[in-house]
């Protein structure tokens, strides 16, 4: 012991860091992936506090006018405030639709993340407390689902549930849940090959231990990284099932509505209708992305350098 | 190699049946399978006459049975909106679609594995960082969208290219193709950027990521050590270990290529399945639909499977584990 | 004698995030025509460092800032990349720790082994085939037809051991570096796989640097051993006499931690404290902390001081009768 705190003597004092810490510090140690987080976090406060900072409500027809209609940005409306990003085919204030429309793309892909994770989460550690032959059986599942691209998935799904809220959050579920499954499986398969594993087993310790104190645990990095990256997923699946009309209704328009309503218009020279609604969820879903990639350098130890 | 492939092909057959159990009996419990399989503007009497002529009044495995020997026959019903057999419309439509996969997966490879070779080799370098920010953003950049915008800027500002249709084809060795004419490249050059964006950001990721991993490998060291050049050193040691993965990954996607054509055929009304499938689904063409859903199955087996043995060629490895097992 | 390598004052540092790591921190040696030295010391000690240091395969953060690597009289320190190039492999190649690593797994062993010779010869591919035979033989690799064609995974891990010897030795080199070649190995393969690189020097006159963290493994090896300690070398003589009358307290540690027969039953001697922190070494001498003879003197660097025809840094070197 004194040869240890001679060791530690000889060394600089070293401030010592509660992991949260340490782990904004590493995040933020990238200028790119700060400026994605402070991005995401004002799209979702523009999307929450849409019905307070916009002059419209889209959805209430007394106050949108038809004589509006494909106004090109800056342009006056019949009821006095400037439409900044011009105005839709059914006269409403792009500015105000879009925020209204981040708040349903948001919320789509946020509900169908959190279920998918839980559920492909529950699969996934279910598989490896069970091992053996369910084990097999769910993981051949999971590969055969995977083996199908989600958007088509989703498709089939929408194509035959029909549209609404709902059932494309169901399809986004479905079309997502072996993502996190595959990710709980694959963490299991590593840790369940650890020697301490087997140390645990040799004690005796159960194997329900195993997976909730080991397993469980070493899977939040992975999961959160994945989660990330398949809720930008979602956000764009949802849009583009919208824009190919068997996503959301109109009286529901996400993003992908606006920019499906703005594409008759396109080859007119109306770019605003589908180019602005575009850039929001382009911005959105980049920023998602660029913050999951950042989460999976600093939460992978192997990446550091 | 033999038993390898006997083996993979057992499996995909496994596949292929239970996956038709599903689209069975998805379409004939999830949904009423007379709604799902009768035009929805059909009469009483007519509902009658289809229930007994499609056998649904028979036990579910008697019908389960009946809809496999059609499909095993390659008879999936009719279109409602066609009248023509379902599978034969989707036939008619696909070379269009592969065509287009086909086109993407071309300039994926072509510009994703030399600019992620490039990138994994100088990370430092600032064209490297341009390149994967320009990939973070092919990643993020949804495909519809990058399709209005394709549209928006060369057929509507700068009118270079047109932005539908798919132009004059050729026959080559008995297929029509675009590729054969110049009016059918003009056509084909805006969809196939749009549908292989996603997959020059994978490629660049994939080939990025491998040559990273395998520069820092011992075995890097050691050809180094032995005084082997550069050139070979990357195009001979790192290459062949990380064109296993990328060949893998890439083949996979050739089917989500398919996949996403849904979405790029519907922008730039390109006649392939794709755009078949999204009229079917909208003009409630159920036939259709089920046939699409079946003949992908058969697509991503197969695809699966090629990639399978290809795999086994490329990795010695696994050739040997098959053997031992 | 004539000196193949001359190391003088050879310096490797790593400029990382943390600070600068001084893996090797002035270091002389010399190995001349047809001699085996032993480079001993423990993980982190930078004795491979200091192997690929003399090929010039230091990767960013590190670089050689100082010293000279005298290579046949021709100082290669700083030589550019292309002539490193056509010494590597050639002229001096080296034998990695892991076959399981150094051997790439998707190409077969005649690729890799012929790729050594056709780098320096433009030899036509068939003589290049005949060369690796050959070679593969002399290290007692039977049927060698049927191994070149192999892939790594198909042998076992001193049989790839002994296609990396045959490598090596493929173009008649003057030195060959072997990084700790049986480290991965069973005892029994790793007692073959030394008989085979011994005959091989002695058959060729090929020098060799044979680094390890097992003393046993070059007290039987070696012609003379060198010690190594946090980046420097702190015990430099012939084998014999370092063995049997280690003077550097590090040294008679390392050889009391060697379970033999003799101590049968006895406690194990074990080197108190931990290998030291490489961002953090104390002044002066390295070893000082979990060195029993440490003095205030200690907290200034111990230069170099010959004793008994051996090189030795340290100020209180162990008397001949305590070393037992």
């Amino acid at each position: 012991m004194t040869d240890t705190a001679m060791q530690s003597a000889s060394t600089a004092p070293v401030k010592i860091e509660t992991p949260f810490q340490r782990f904004r510090a590493e995040y933020f140690e990238s200028r790119i992936a700060a400026t994605a987080f402070f991005i995401f976090v004002a799209i979702v406060l523009l999307a929450i506090l849409a019905p307070w900072i916009t002059p419209q409500n889209p959805y209430d027809l007394a106050q949108v006018d038809v004589l509006d209609g494909r106004l090109p940005p800056g342009s006056e409306a019949f009821a006095g405030y400037t439409m900044w990003l011009g105005s839709d085919g059914a006269g409403r204030d792009l500015y105000s639709a879009i925020l209204y429309g981040l708040r349903i793309s948001i919320s789509v892909g946020l509900a169908s993340g959190v279920i998918a994770l839980f559920i492909g989460m529950t699969v996934g550690l279910i598989a490896a407390y069970l091992g053996g032959r369910t084990e097999a059986v769910i993981m051949r599942v999971v590969d055969l689902q995977l083996s199908f691209p989600a958007a088509l998935v989703a498709l089939m799904l929408v194509a035959a549930l029909g549209k609404g809220v709902d059932k494309i959050i169901l399809a986004l579920v479905v079309a997502q849940w072996a993502y996190y499954a595959r990710t709980v499986r694959a963490t299991a398969l590593v840790e369940r090959g650890k020697e301490y594993v087997e140390a645990a087993q040799c004690l005796g310790l159960s194997r329900m231990r195993v997976v909730f104190r080991h397993i469980l645990p070493n899977c939040m990095a992975p999961l959160i990284v994945v989660g990330t990256v398949q809720t930008a997923h979602a956000v764009s699946l949802e849009a583009t099932l919208s824009f190919l009309g068997v996503g959301l209704p109109q009286t529901e328009p996400s993003l992908g509505v606006l920019i499906a309503n703005g594409f008759e218009y396109m080859l007119s020279g109306r770019y605003w209708i589908s180019v602005f609604p575009g850039i929001a969820l382009l911005l959105t879903v980049a920023s998602i992305n660029l913050v999951g990639d950042q989460l999976r350098d600093v939460l992978n130890p192997r990446m550091k350098k | 190699m033999t038993v390898f492939v006997i083996r993979r092909l057992m499996q995909a057959f496994l596949v292929v049946f239970l996956m038709s159990v599903i689209v069975f009996f998805g379409v004939n419990i999830v949904g009423d399978p007379i709604y799902m399989l009768v035009s929805p503007d059909a009469d009483q009497a007519d509902i009658e006459a289809a229930i007994r002529r499609l056998g649904l009044d028979r036990p579910i495995w008697e019908q389960y049975f009946l809809f496999l020997k059609g499909a095993v026959q390659g008879n999936l019903g009719d279109s409602f909106v066609f009248g023509q057999p379902a599978l034969k419309l989707i036939l008619h439509h696909m070379p269009a679609t592969l065509e287009l996969a086909f086109s993407a997966l071309f300039l994926a490879i072509v510009f994703g594995i030399p600019l992620g070779l490039f990138s994994g080799l100088y990370p430092d370098n600032p064209v490297s960082k341009g390149i994967m920010a320009g990939s973070i953003l092919g990643f993020s950049l949804p495909t519809f969208w990058v399709g209005l915008m394709l549209i928006l800027l060369f057929a509507v500002e700068l009118g270079w290219l047109p932005s539908t249709g798919r132009g004059d084809t050729a026959s080559v060795f008995g297929i029509q193709t675009s590729l054969a004419t110049w009016d059918g490249i003009r056509h084909i050059f805006l969809p196939a950027l749009n549908l292989s964006l996603l997959k020059i950001s994978l490629a660049i990721r994939l080939t990025r990521a491998g040559v990273r991993e395998a520069m820092g490998q011992d075995y890097v060291k050691y050809a180094r050590a032995k005084g082997v050049s550069t050139k070979r050193i990357i195009f001979v040691h790192v290459m062949k270990n990380i064109m296993i993965p990328v060949v893998t990954v890439m083949g996979l996607e050739f089917g989500s290529l398919i996949g996403f054509s849904v979405v790029t055929e519907t922008i730039f009304a390109w006649p392939g399945m794709g755009k078949l499938l999204i009229d079917a689904i909208l003009q409630l063409d159920r036939p259709v639909v089920v046939a699409y859903l079946m003949i992908m199955v058969l697509f991503f087996v197969l695809i699966n499977l090629m990639v399978d043995i290809l795999y086994s060629i490329l990795d010695p490895r696994v050739r040997l584990q098959d053997q031992g097992a | 004698m004539t000196a193949v390598l001359e190391v003088s004052g050879l310096k490797t540092h790593f400029f990382t995030h943390a600070g600068v790591v001084k893996a090797v921190d002035g270091v002389d040696f010399t190995v001349n025509k047809g001699e085996v030295m032993g480079l001993v010391g423990e993980s982190g000690s930078g004795k491979s460092i200091t192997g690929f240091s003399i090929l010039g395969l230091i990767d960013q953060p590190g670089r050689i800032v100082e010293g000279a690597i005298r290579f046949i009289g021709e100082d290669i320190a700083k030589a550019p990349e292309d002539k490193l190039k056509s010494i590597r492999g050639n002229r001096i190649s080296m034998i990695f720790q892991d076959p399981m690593m150094t051997l790439n797994p998707v190409l077969r062993i005649d690729t890799q082994m012929m790729e050594a010779i056709l780098a320096h010869e433009p030899v036509p591919r068939k003589e290049a085939w005949e060369r690796c035979r050959d070679a593969l033989g002399l290290v007692g690799i039977p049927s060698p037809e049927e191994r070149l064609r192999a892939y790594p995974h198909q042998l076992s891990g001193g049989m790839r051991q002994r296609v990396s010897i045959a490598t090596a030795f493929l173009n008649k080199p003057d030195l060959i570096i072997a990084d700790e070649p049986t480290t991965a190995l069973d005892v029994t393969i790793q007692a073959q796989i030394i008989f085979e690189a011994q005959k091989l020097t002695r058959q060729t006159g090929t020098a060799m640097i044979w680094i390890t963290h097992d003393l046993a493994v070059v007290a039987g090896l070696a012609d003379r051993i060198s010690v190594m300690y946090a980046g420097r070398i702190v015990e430099q003589g012939l084998t014999d006499d370092v063995i049997d009358r280690p003077l550097h307290p590090y040294t008679v540690g390392l050889l009391g931690s060697v379970p033999t027969a003799n101590n049968r039953g006895e406690r194990l001697f074990q080197i108190e404290g931990m290998t030291p922190n490489m961002l953090a070494l104390p002044e002066g001498c390295a070893f000082s902390p979990r060195c029993g003879s440490a003095s205030g003197a200690c907290r200034t660097p111990p230069p170099i001081e010959h004793v008994a025809d051996r090189e030795l840094r340290c100020y209180h070197p162990r008397s001949q009768a305590a070393a037992q």
